[in-house]
């Protein structure tokens, strides 16, 4: 059952070839066989098979939807009533949300199984899911090395089947890098696309939750469901959403794939740049054109990312103090005290790296120059998404420089764990929204190929990923162990 | 630019966050390498740029002036650290 996507699941168990509550049994045992790669911080088994039976009734009684009956599992970024909600932190080890983020009840009304939370990067901050207060996560395809992140739990369960998919957050690239480094799909969608309320704030003009899964189709059919305007979110966007599977089987003839220069310079491993050439070949194969652009800001994403989103993070995170939910430390002796040691004990080194680098940046008489500047940088980056996407209808790149590094790599070094995102940093300044496919392999681990588009032009893109998975079979693969 | 050790004291009393001591001179290092990781924003000329605080330049949304909230005051402190009466308690602020 676990090598099948979703939609070949959702046909089955509308088929009755087997019970929600027969295939929920059959993941949580494969969760608890794998125990080692340390994907899920909650597994929900109670929970998980009284949703799948009340799963099996509507597809009894015909109300059933597409995620009717599917087992998923939510990055522990999604607030969920009853279940401890982490964020990977210690700061919030016992919190028990009292409310469900809207993503969540999203997939309840659609009647999707929880089987649990995934690991993340505490308050999704890292590449690596190294910083997570309950431990690393594995790579299915070498245990040695990072899932990336932060989204990295929910990459390392769905390249494992350990889920038939699962949700993630992306502030600087955390659904599309872990997607690329376990050889899953993964989609940001365009900012305010997807509702963030609920999902624990890090950064919140970049945070944007969205799909990971097998294939674009599933992508297409999770995307769905999370989509759409949200009153309890103050930047949700109010446009329609279409029918993300109708264009799916659209033709490519024709299509203009641009490839800004700056992707493919220096930095890039020759292996992952011959891996996306000849994917790239692949879409000219399929009647797109090749078209050579410029990005000449991109070059100042990082520094501009790493100004706002410490910023931000500094501001939200400022919300933890030890009074009203979450971590507090033993015997205050006053409210500073209080204050002070409760985010101090609570907080690893990672977080506190942002919110000191924020407080920093947002002081008095530093404003105009890091705060200001980087918004302005910030805007830059953005025509130059808009200036390309005028020309050509998607930009095409690398999601990560090389495949996944090993275990304890980069965490003595954060600027270069932080330079390790140089290809998607700037799609979320822009807004914009972009997916990594599985473009193939370098010695055995996967490479991602980045697809960013206009705004809200999420259905183009799940076509333009569907045709390359149409004519390619790298989304296929089932990492040794795990098949 | 690089910061010193009293430079990171200081923005950690701001942020009220306790760091330990062996740790502030790692911080320092590390916030030095991230504002030089910084200074190349002052390669590009920005003087008639407008900042970009949100990706659609949306405004904040209005809605109506109504109660659109209930009071989950047992629920939310329910969660709480320490809670008494219906009031959280911190140390003593006033002697």
């Amino acid at each position: 059952m676990h090598t099948k996507t979703l939609i070949e699941i959702s046909l089955d168990l509308q088929a009755k070839t087997y019970s929600s509550v027969e295939l929920t049994q059959f993941f949580l045992n494969r969760i608890d066989q794998h125990q080692q790669l340390n994907s899920y911080i909650t597994v929900t088994p109670e929970l998980a098979l009284a949703q799948a039976k009340a799963a099996d009734q509507r597809l009894a009684n015909g109300t059933s939807d597409l995620l009717t009956g599917i087992p998923i599992a939510q990055k522990d970024i999604f607030c969920t009533q009853g279940v401890i909600t982490t964020c990977g932190s210690k700061m919030l080890a016992n919190f028990n949300a009292p409310y469900n983020a809207t993503v969540v009840e999203k997939f309840n009304q659609a009647g999707a199984v929880m089987l649990g939370k995934l690991n993340m990067d505490e308050f999704a901050m890292g590449s690596s899911n190294e910083t997570s207060y309950f431990g690393s996560v594995k790579n299915p395809w070498n245990i040695n090395t990072v899932p990336g992140g932060s989204s990295g739990g929910s990459a390392a369960a769905v390249s494992a089947r350990l889920a038939v998919c699962a949700t993630g957050t992306d502030t600087g690239g955390s659904i599309r890098q872990p997607a690329a480094l376990c050889g899953i799909t993964g989609l940001k969608p365009t900012y305010g696309l997807v509702s963030r309320y609920g999902m624990i704030a890090y950064a919140s003009s970049l945070d944007q939750g969205g799909p990971m899964t097998r294939s674009a189709e599933d992508a297409a059919i999770m995307l769905q469901t999370m989509a759409g305007f949200d009153e309890k979110d103050s930047t949700s966007v109010n446009i329609p959403v279409p029918d993300y599977r109708a264009g799916l089987n659209k033709s490519l003839v024709g299509l203009k794939i641009g490839l800004p220069k700056e992707f493919f310079g220096e930095g890039l491993d020759e292996n992952v740049a011959a891996t996306l050439a000849a994917a790239i070949a692949e879409y000219r194969k399929l009647g797109a054109e090749i078209i050579d652009i410029s990005m000449p800001n991109l070059k100042l994403a990082i520094p501009a990312y790493y100004v706002i989103a410490p910023a931000e993070c500094s501001a939200n995170l400022s919300r933890f103090d030890g009074v009203r939910y979450g971590y507090r430390c033993d015997n205050p002796v006053d409210l500073t005290d209080l204050y002070t040691r409760s985010r101090g004990e609570g907080f690893g080194k990672e977080v506190k790296r942002r919110i000191l680098m924020g407080t920093y940046a947002l002081s008095t008489g530093y404003y105009d120059a890091y705060y200001l500047k980087a918004q302005k940088i910030r805007r830059l980056i953005s025509e130059d998404f808009k200036a390309a996407l005028a020309t050509v209808d998607v930009i095409m790149g690398p999601v990560t420089p090389g495949t996944a590094f090993g275990i304890g790599e980069k965490m003595d070094d954060p600027i270069a764990m932080y330079l390790s995102d140089i290809y998607t940093i700037a799609i979320n300044l822009a807004g914009v929204p972009a997916m990594s496919i599985p473009a193939g392999f370098v010695a055995g681990m996967p490479v991602g190929l980045q697809l960013i588009g206009d705004y809200f032009s999420e259905d183009r893109l799940l076509n333009i990923a569907h045709q390359y998975q149409q004519v390619t079979d790298w989304h296929n693969f089932i990492p040794t162990g795990f098949e | 630019m690089s910061l010193t050790a009293d430079d990171v004291n200081k923005i950690a009393h701001l942020a009220r966050l306790g760091i330990d001591k062996q740790d502030v001179a790692a911080y320092a290092n590390d916030l030095s390498g991230m504002l030089d990781l910084m200074t190349r924003m002052s390669e590009v000329n920005t003087d008639d740029v407008e900042p970009m605080a949100h990706p659609m330049d949306q405004a904040q949304r209005l809605r109506a002036d109504v109660v659109t909230e209930l009071n989950h005051r047992e629920a939310f402190q329910s969660i709480a650290p320490q809670v008494e009466a219906g009031l959280y308690l911190v140390p003593k602020v006033i002697e």
